[in-house]
């Protein structure tokens, strides 16, 4: 059997130095027996010579120097995978805590996957209908894509995650589609939002869930996300299912990544996150996607909390770099009290161009989605103007953009967390709302489609 | 070969003991597995080296073996078409081999050993060759003939060579030395990627790289052998600028350096090119092009050696005697690779904790580029264009690798994500981006488009200037006082802004816009403001001129097909004229 060790040096923090150990490995899984006998883990940090750096995974509270012992299990850190997890109720390690039985795995895997290589991915193109019409009108998700909602303290993103795991849906098909959901440092309250909507829809039976909550040890929060994406991966890959993951809040997945960090005394990149931020984010997100050899897909929605709402903060810049567009919102639009409050302008979907158009969705998609983002970025600057000098001021066509604009927040972009719109309800809308402008104005549309729809 | 030991494993970076006779920068193969690493500090036997693969696995006492040789790239026909991870590894040969997901320790030559080329000799048996002279040629594909040659440094008389099918390292004839030793000719060269390969001169750069990109070509133009970057936050279209130039470049070769970014878009242009023409020569794109693939999730370590990895794939082909463009997003992730090592080794930070030695890096890289006269005897004139993008945190360029990239580069397309939100794209700023080349590359323009190519771009841009100025007054007083002329002024810029600069990628129509075509359309919003210009000062109404029907017109000759758009613009010139006119008539 593997040797224990009984040489802990030092605890500092999440850290912990292990001395005269043999045989041990980079990236390596750990167990700690305390002196009660309960078993916590730790992770390999840095190999130097007999001395060994590792991560724990849970509080050091109780840890002692002189009783505690460390033992190695020659392997990285795992998540038994099983199509029966789906319905159940993990903690942020992986374990089961919903009281069930034990789950019998079909196999084990570790949770830092591996990269896909870019030869073997499939481009993502197939239209996800939301039934949100910001997002399918206007930033258009796909199977496969990774999507991020950029939130700030106190805007109902959890709404709209959860509007679109219940609302989501690829049509014309009836194939096996399965959520994935990682709370990350969430409140219970917040959490426990997330897992009675998926039950009062039922869609718990096809929802894995693993839970890290606020209360628990921040270090956990390191691995819930990977053990949610190796769920993920199994279910996608293996299983051939649709897996939806949507993951929150990413923002206490880096402050804990901080943490350790600066434990280890690390350079600081900026606001002292480490300087592989963007690589290890980019580990997680990169994980979403489709490829050859598999039926299945893996969409992504993380979501995190901009602070102080600044979108250059290095959590959303990084993720913005990384991700595949991002849904952004907005406190203003939801002062205004329209949901979801989504902030059109600043939002995107870098792959909407394959997932639209005719036969995917319909073939005036692209034309009035460049025309919706261009009437309202110039209604919305004709209002600026007006708010300077006043609405004489404006001539007779900027009053109309002004109006346009305020009527397609009123309409397109207010519909409610419980309203379900087809896209061709998306698209009418859409056209209805252009009607406030003159024809003349619909620079964008090709004509031969302007003159079929208008 | 000399074996040493690890004692010590932090991340990507592995110290190993036992190693005073490796040579610093030497490739090694760490542990059980075979990981591909590299020496990169030595501190007594103890040799610090980078691991270009996922470490996890590595303990104390794993072998580390020396293989004696520097990072090197394997160049010879079986380039083209083909993707690559940052240490030219064959992404393709690998997913044959261990499927989908890219598995640590697979060792796959980059050049296939197995294909037969068609060898056609063009030098003959008792010709003296020195470095840079051509054996012969290897029909790649329908566009490339791959010219074979003599490595740099190897000098000799050719003693036998045979014209044949061979493999890239079947002997295809024999050379006899000066010192009179004899050796095998074979079509593959191998060279290490952190030396630059030898030319003779470097020229200054005289011709435009035609991209086919208004903003390019007309507003910022590159030279061939020239450099150039684009700065932007995400979500403001640096991706698509990117592969734009990627793809209607007129360079012979593309080599896209896809570097810390994402898989899909990487995916994206393997599924893309192959489907699209090249301008040049009607054949497919991916035919000229060379991939190289290390995207975010894979090892960070071979993201630093993925820029090396493809210029010296590009240097190769230059020597061709080839215009070569090497395209590399980001050069943000490279610096970020470059910071992860330098922290790892404990070294001193400089600025936002990137190495100090970060500028000269980057200005080794892009130094690179240039137009040169090849080695060899028959005088060719190569070209190697580098383009990188860089990723500023926050969008702000007030940061090192942005700072450090700008001063070095020549061309400067500074993205701006307010116009991305207006969906301006491609997002090029026209009034802080600036190209340095732009009076150099006039004459050509002017010989080869027209002779009021500067001339018309000046009076563009002194437009766009003065829209700049009018908006500031026309926020705090409102449009009404201004006068006629300004407000014409404000007009032809937006007509400038939107039916010139805002260009296409998704139309097949607009997506490659000839550099003649471009001054068309910037002359025949021209030809309008003239006209509306005489209109107004007989008195005509600038409301009315506004609304006129020829300006919707206007706003559609940019997609007119390449083909038939002398005809359309011709129209519209008539169109303007008349309506013109009868403002005056009903006046």
């Amino acid at each position: 059997m593997y040797r224990e060790y009984r040489t802990i040096e030092e605890v500092a923090g999440p850290l912990m130095l292990v001395r005269n150990v043999d045989g041990v490995k980079y990236d390596e899984l750990g167990e700690i027996i305390m002196p009660s006998g309960e078993v916590r883990r730790c992770r390999v940090l840095e190999v130097n010579g007999s001395d060994v750096l590792v991560q724990l995974f849970e509080s050091s509270a109780g840890l002692n120097l002189e009783y505690s012992k460390v033992r190695f299990t020659g392997h990285g850190v795992e998540l038994p995978v099983s199509r029966e997890m789906l319905g159940r109720v993990f903690n942020g390690m992986g374990e089961p805590i919903d009281g069930g039985a034990k789950l019998i795995p079909e196999a084990v895997r570790d949770i830092n996957g591996t990269p896909i290589n870019p030869a073997s991915r499939k481009y993502p193109s197939e239209f996800i209908e939301t039934g949100v019409s910001t997002i399918d009108g206007l930033n258009t998700l796909v199977r496969g894509q990774k999507l991020p909602i950029f939130s700030g303290s106190g805007l109902p993103h959890a709404n709209l995650a959860a509007q679109i795991a219940r609302q989501a849906k690829v049509r014309g098909t009836d194939e096996k589609f399965a959520v994935v959901f990682a709370a990350i440092g969430i409140t219970f309250e917040e959490a426990d939002f997330f897992i009675s909507d998926f039950k009062k829809t039922g869609a718990i039976d096809r929802t894995v869930l693993f839970i890290n909550l606020a209360s628990d040890a921040a270090i956990e929060r390191i691995s819930t996300p990977r053990m949610a994406l190796t769920a993920a991966e199994y279910l996608a890959f293996d299983c051939n299912m649709h897996v939806l993951v949507i993951m929150t809040d990413i923002t206490n997945y880096a402050e804990a990544l901080r943490e350790v960090s600066a434990a280890r005394k690390e350079v600081p990149g900026r606001r002292g996150y480490p300087g592989y931020l963007y690589t290890d984010l980019a580990t997680m997100y990169e994980r979403a996607g489709r490829r050859e050899g598999s039926t299945g897909s893996i969409t992504m929605i993380p979501i995190l909390t901009m602070p102080e709402d600044d979108k250059t903060h290095p959590i959303p810049d990084l993720t913005g770099y990384i991700t595949e567009g991002q849904i952004i919102l907005s406190r203003e639009i939801y002062r205004k009290g329209y949901l979801p409050p989504v902030d059109v302008l600043p939002s995107l979907s870098r792959l909407k161009d394959k997932g639209i158009g005719a036969g995917r969705t319909r073939e005036d998609h692209s034309g009035t989605m460049n025309q919706l983002f261009a009437a309202y970025a110039r209604g919305k600057e004709a209002k600026e103007l007006m708010v300077v000098l006043g609405e004489s001021a404006l001539t007779p066509v900027e009053r109309l953009y002004a109006k346009f604009s305020d009527e397609f927040e009123a309409r397109y972009v207010n519909q409610g967390f419980y309203e379900d719109r087809t896209i061709e309800q998306t698209l009418d809308l859409g056209w209805e709302l252009l009607h406030i402008l003159p024809k003349s104005e619909m620079k964008r549309i090709k004509p031969a489609i302007l003159e079929k729809y208008w | 070969m000399t074996e040493g030991r690890i004692v010590k494993v932090s991340g990507p970076l592995v110290i190993a003991e036992g190693m005073r006779e490796a040579n610093m920068f030497d490739v090694v193969r760490v542990g059980e597995m075979n990981l591909i690493g590299e020496i990169i500090e030595m501190h007594g036997d103890r040799a610090s080296i980078q691991v270009y693969e996922e470490t996890a696995g590595l303990g104390r006492g794993d072998r580390v073996v020396s293989t004696g040789a520097p990072l090197s790239v394997e160049l010879g026909p079986g380039l083209m078409e083909n993707i690559y991870d940052g240490i030219q590894r064959p992404l393709v040969a690998i997913k044959n081999a261990v499927g989908p997901n890219i598995t640590r320790g697979v060792d796959l030559p980059a050049l296939d050993r197995e294909k037969k080329w068609y060898f056609e000799a063009t030098a003959k048996r008792g010709d003296h060759v020195v470095g840079g002279d051509i054996y012969g040629v290897v029909k790649e594909n329908e566009v490339v003939r791959h010219k074979i040659m003599v490595p740099p440094g190897t000098e000799g008389e050719i003693s036998e060579l045979l014209s044949g099918y061979y493999t890239v390292t079947d002997p295809i004839g024999k050379l006899s030395k000066p010192d009179g030793t004899t050796e095998d000719i074979i079509m593959m060269q191998k060279w290490p990627v952190r030396v630059a390969r030898p030319y003779k001169e470097k020229l200054p750069p005289n011709e435009p790289l035609i991209t086919g990109q208004r903003n390019v070509d007309s507003m910022f133009p590159v030279a061939k052998g020239g450099t150039a970057c684009i700065p932007g936050p995400f979500g403001s279209g640096k991706t698509v600028v990117q592969h734009q130039l990627a793809k209607w470049s007129d360079a012979d070769f593309v080599i896209y350096i896809g570097c810390g970014e994402r898989g899909n878009e990487m995916t994206d242009v393997l599924l893309e090119f192959p489907e699209i023409a090249d301008p040049k020569t009607g054949s497919s794109l991916i035919k000229r092009t060379v991939l190289i693939a290390n995207t975010s999730d894979m090892p960070v370590a071979a993201r630093e050696a993925s820029v090396y990895t493809g210029i010296t794939i590009a240097e190769y082909l230059r020597d061709m005697g080839c215009s070569v463009a090497v395209i590399a997003d980001s050069t943000s992730r490279w610096a970020e690779a470059l910071r992860e090592m330098s922290g790892r080794l404990e070294e001193m930070p400089g600025e936002e904790g990137y190495p100090a030695y970060l500028t000269s890096r980057l200005a080794q890289f892009y130094e690179r580029a240039g137009m040169v006269r090849c080695c060899g005897s028959d005088e060719r004139i190569g070209a190697l264009t580098a383009i990188g993008a860089v990723s500023p945190p926050g969008g702000d360029i007030s940061e090192p690798v942005s700072q450090a990239t700008l001063r070095i580069v020549k061309v400067f397309w500074g993205l701006d994500s307010s116009l991305a939100y207006r969906r301006h794209f491609p997002a090029i700023n026209w009034l802080n981006s600036y190209s340095l080349y732009k009076d150099r590359l006039a004459p050509w323009y002017e010989k080869n488009v027209a002779a009021d190519w500067m001339a018309q771009i000046t009076e563009a841009m002194r437009i766009l200037s003065a829209e700049a100025e009018l908006d500031e007054i026309v926020k705090l007083v409102g449009i009404d006082a201004l006068s006629a002329s300004d407000r014409l002024t404000l007009e032809v810029a937006q007509s400038i802004r939107e039916d010139f600069l805002q260009q296409d990628a998704m139309s097949p129509d607009d997506s490659y816009c000839p550099p003649e075509k471009q001054h068309d359309l910037l002359a025949l919003i021209l030809y309008f403001r003239d006209a509306a210009s005489r209109a107004i000062s007989g008195g005509a109404d600038i409301e009315a001129i506004s609304e006129l029907a020829v300006r919707e017109r206007i706003g559609r000759a940019k997609s007119a097909p390449t083909a038939e758009y002398k005809r359309e613009f011709a129209a519209i010139r008539a169109e303007i004229d008349a309506e013109i006119a009868s403002l005056g008539g009903k006046r």
